[in-house]
């Protein structure tokens, strides 16, 4: 994917082309491309006057980055210690079945990804299940079955 | 100038250098995989460790990011210190075991068995070709990538960066690539065969540290 | 709003604000907490306001979307002001009738009531909810009044009164005292002295005398989420904090960071501090005190251990969140080389508190070692799930059965989980422990963050335990060997007893794992990595070793070890498990019994979840 020099130029120039401020310029990037293109990296790095691997490692320790582009609907799983003993982990095994993809992959179609995360703070809804910013709470693995058929289908 | 304490003789250190220095400067031989002199220090692989005494607490530290204090305890050789190395080694080949230099390392500390399974990754993650690269060639090419059990050390996107001077540098002061492993048969991820060719560590100043000193007078881990 | 240049000037227009509000004016205060919002009580907001516009009421009710309420079991809810007429699990239909009933006639509608599960009492007012009846709200109380993204709300219940006496009655050793008095220790989950670290931060040498003050705002531990309900519902009492602390300190410049995943909490934070600004208690010569300082917010990217002071300030510098080992203290130097002193929300929170009433008040509330109160996240297998705030030294039984409710469908008490990943569990018999840093410790656990995750006879303590250990070999830095390889090695041991392969030397060697990581861990993460396992172990010890021996999940919960079949006496023959079975692992015929083909069962538990006469049975 081809992306816009000048919008990553537009990005670095907003926070002064730091360098301490790597991490909020990749969260810029990110907004607007809803992944990390490997060229915009490029001119990061580049106008920044840092190694590459420097960008990349950053990019790719924080989990909030992703390196690969995102499919049209995310569903997100939270796996935090509350859900969990609310059985979460048998929410999220009815999800990679319906969806056929493990967390942090993006289904072939383009359709769908999966994620995790490690506590949304709304626990009293717990099993909690994000898609595309709704929360759907007191999951189970049968109700989710519900709600992704009716994704696949469309809403 | 700091006053401090290894394995019961008293020694002096300018501020602002670590135990590993002071004792190396003693002659006290402290083991170590990351720690190279012409590089900064990382403090990663603990195979350095020191047990740092004060009164009837201690503590395991990595001797060469530990700045020398005034009065300071330093045990380079403790049943504790022992323990704590050993297991891990044991960790470092379990999951890289064709290195010559841990092979050598765990014989000398009578590693007679690996109690884990063998999960080969080849790196120790050491960083020594990061720094190398970054500090002496000031190229900066490599790096560490992702985190966790994951973490792994890489270029950008797996492609030669632009910064490689092709110095071989990197293979070089690499201690699992310096010399695998010849052997070819390790049992249980050990293979206990160079042993007996490879000249064991001598200190030049005995300090009667440990019990475990062999016949020659040679330090066992 | 304009800068106000003057102790007095904000006196004046605080005393503005109250007077012109009318403390019988009737206000209804709708929780939107990012927990309630999740129940949609936005929409139930919008539709009071419509409403009310709709009654021609607008000049006699007051509507505000406050911040998190804490009872976020019973959300949506709501509390009509003055009386504090408290409704819960609120719809959109219910409010048409709230306004014309309650608001316009002063009715109460039962329905909306709490009702206490055992004694059936209905509690008409907050006050008589036995979940808030437990509690001493002094720090979290003000989310329930204060709109978050107007400054005006606080002004209204005293906020940035303590401020004005810091600046122009106090000097900066005065107020490092008086937090020193208080007892105040670190919220976050270290319990350090406050004031020793900013009394450190206040000495040490800087070059350029650039000092920072930083609030940790990454409350990664899972289950917790205290310190977003602070952000987002009373942003300016952190503000108010970090302003008395940099002058205590001597310091600037300052940041709050805040973790990745609260866009609420940095949306509310970031309306707080540009108003604190336009009204000149922000940035330079706050209220002409000649006093500069001014917050900056950085978003952390997703990662546990920045929440860890070193590897948070490498963030801040645009690194990765990889610590360093502490023989320099960050007080000493910090971010960017410089004395840097860092607190969490919750202490920044409560330092207005302490200069407002003063250090003697306030020590006498917690026991000797933990002074003040403590705000916990109260989850899991609870029924009252939400956030409370006590004064240390209470019991965890008070805890979980006077506040919490108890154990939801009557099952039995296991144990708590505090302190997250670094914690431990605390079994039934230590339930009358106090709430305290120091007794928690010494029972295997730690205070932590306040994440409180209450576990019954259907939690695994084994999977529990393997469920920390897998969150931290994916938050680990994977720096330092023991760490990195150590809690992977744990991972494999811990997932083959919870698959039936456990050997007998396992437990052994977890333990000398555990040692290992503990001592010679380069930092905190891996330093209390191995609590949960430990703790586990200590305390509910048979049950590693039943899994081990007897190939045997007593608590029903290792899929490999537990077996999936269907009574002979409740089945009606209905069919609906056949159905949704996505292995199509049930047979039978209309209006007979059913049966589970085992060697097709993958225990997802569908068909438990389905069946409405409770007809599956797990062993």
């Amino acid at each position: 994917m081809k992306s816009d020099r000048e919008k990553v130029v537009t990005i670095l120039n907003k926070y002064a082309r730091n360098r301490d401020s790597l991490i909020s310029i990749l969260q810029d990037v990110q907004s607007e491309y809803h992944y990390l293109p490997e060229d915009t990296l490029r001119v990061v790095a580049r106008q920044l006057d840092v190694p590459l691997i420097q960008v990349y490692g950053v990019a790719t320790f924080f989990k909030a980055f992703s390196l690969k582009p995102r499919g049209e609907h995310m569903v997100t799983v939270c796996q935090g210690t509350a859900c969990h003993v609310r059985r979460a982990p048998a929410v999220l095994d009815e999800v990679k079945r319906q969806l056929g993809i493990e967390p942090g992959e993006t289904a072939d179609d383009m359709r769908f990804t999966l994620e995790t995360v490690n506590c949304l703070g709304a626990c009293a809804l717990g099993p909690i299940v994000v898609v595309d910013g709704t929360y759907y709470g007191q999951m189970a693995p049968g109700k989710v079955k519900k709600i992704l058929k009716q994704l696949k289908k469309g809403q | 100038m700091v006053e401090l304490t290894i394995d019961g003789i008293r020694t002096i250190a300018p501020e602002g250098t670590t135990v590993l220095e002071a004792a190396m400067e003693m002659g006290i031989i402290i083991p170590t995989l990351c720690y190279h002199p012409g590089l900064s220090t990382y403090g990663a692989c603990r195979v350095c460790l020191v047990e740092v005494v004060a009164g009837k607490r201690s503590s395991l530290e990595a001797s060469c990011t530990l700045p020398v204090e005034q009065g300071q305890v330093i045990l380079t050789n403790s049943e504790k210190v022992r323990k704590a190395r050993k297991l891990v080694l044991e960790l470092l080949i379990a999951s890289c075991p064709n290195s010559k230099k841990l092979q050598d390392m765990a014989a000398n500390m009578g590693i007679n068995r690996v109690r884990f399974k063998i999960k080969d990754r080849g790196c120790i993650l050491c960083g020594l070709c990061v720094r190398y690269c970054k500090e002496q060639m000031k190229s900066g090419g490599l790096g560490f990538v992702s985190r966790g059990t994951s973490r792994s050390v890489a270029t950008a996107f797996e492609m030669t960066p632009e910064e490689c001077r092709n110095c071989g540098g990197c293979e070089w002061i690499c201690p699992v690539c310096e010399q695998t492993c010849g052997a070819g048969n390790l049992i249980d991820g050990l293979c206990g065969g160079c042993q007996n060719i490879a000249p064991v560590e001598t200190c030049l100043v005995c300090t009667g540290c440990s019990q475990s000193v062999n016949h020659q007078g040679h330090k066992v881990y | 709003m304009r800068k106000l240049r003057s102790a007095v000037e904000l006196k004046q227009l605080r005393d503005g604000i109250v007077s012109g509000r009318d403390p019988n004016k009737l206000c209804i205060s709708i929780c939107g907490g990012t927990g309630c919002r999740a129940y949609r009580s936005e929409n139930v907001a919008s539709a009071f306001s419509k409403e009310i516009k709709r009654q021609g009421l607008t000049n006699k009710v007051y509507l505000k979307v406050t911040g998190c309420h804490g009872f976020c079991e019973r959300g949506p809810l709501m509390v009509l002001y003055p009386q504090k007429i408290f409704y819960q699990r609120i719809t959109l239909g219910d409010v048409p009738e709230i306004i014309a009933e309650t608001v316009m006639k002063g009715n109460i509608i039962d329905r909306l009531l709490y009702v206490d599960p055992i004694t059936e009492d209905k509690a008409r007012f907050e006050d008589e909810v036995p979940f808030y009846r437990g509690q001493q709200r002094l720090v979290f109380g003000n989310n329930g009044i204060i709109d978050p993204t107007n400054i005006e709300d606080y002004f209204a219940v005293g906020g940035y009164s303590a401020l004005p006496r810091v600046l122009f009655k106090m000097q900066p050793e005065g107020v490092i005292e008086e937090v020193r008095k208080s007892g105040l220790r670190g919220r976050g989950g270290g319990g350090f002295p406050a004031a020793r670290k900013w009394q450190s931060c206040r000495n040490a040498p800087s070059s350029n005398g650039i000092r920072y003050v930083i609030c940790n705002a990454d409350e990664g531990d899972p289950g917790a989420y205290m310190d977003r309900s602070l952000l987002e519902g009373n942003p300016h009492s952190v503000i108010e904090g970090m302003i008395i602390g940099a002058y205590a300190i001597g310091s600037h410049d300052g940041y709050v960071y805040v973790r990745h995943e609260y866009p609420l909490a940095v949306t509310n934070l970031s309306i707080a501090l540009g108003q604190a600004k336009k009204y000149g208690l922000l940035g330079e010569n706050i209220l002409g005190s000649g006093f500069d300082f001014d917050i900056k917010i950085s978003r952390g990217g997703g990662a546990f251990i920045c929440g860890e002071s070193t590897a948070l300030m490498a963030s801040l510098e645009g690194k990765i969140g990889e610590p360093r080992p502490k023989h320099i203290h960050t007080a000493i130097s910090g971010l960017n080389g410089k004395p840097s002193n860092l607190n969490n929300v919750e202490t920044w929170a409560n330092v207005p508190l302490i200069i407002n009433r003063g250090a003697g008040w306030y020590s006498k509330i917690g026991t000797e070692g933990s002074k003040g109160t403590k705000i916990f996240s109260l989850v899991g297998k609870i029924n009252n799930t939400g956030l409370v705030e006590v004064p240390m030294g209470i019991t965890l039984r008070k805890i979980v059965y006077d506040i919490g409710g108890g154990i939801p469908k009557g099952r039995r008490f296991k144990a708590v989980q505090t302190g997250g990943p670094s914690g431990g569990c605390i079994p039934e018999s230590l339930l009358d422990l106090p709430v305290d840093f120091d007794r928690l410790t010494e029972a295997g656990s730690m205070m932590g963050s306040g994440g409180m995750i209450v576990m019954d006879e259907d939690t695994c303590m084994v999977d529990v335990a393997r469920y920390f250990i897998k969150f931290l070999t994916e938050e680990s830095c994977g720096k330092c060997t023991p760490c990195r390889l150590g809690l992977d090695r744990m991972l494999d041991i811990l997932t083959d007893i919870t698959e039936g392969k456990g050997k007998e030397d396992d437990i052994g060697l977890l333990e000398e794992l555990g040692s290992l990581i503990k001592e010679a861990s380069l930092c905190a993460l891996g330093g209390t990595a191995p609590n949960p396992v430990l703790s586990t172990l200590r305390y509910f010890r048979d049950e590693y070793e039943t899994h081990i021996k007897e190939k045997k999940c007593p608590a029903g919960v290792c899929k490999a070890l537990i077996t999936f079949t269907i009574d002979g006496v409740k089945c009606t023959g209905c069919g609906v498990c056949a159905r949704e079975c996505p292995q199509t692992a049930i047979s039978g015929e209309k209006k007979k019994l059913h049966k589970i083909a085992q060697e097709k069962c993958i225990k997802c538990g569908l068909c438990r979840d389905n069946c409405k006469f409770e007809a599956v049975i797990v062993s």
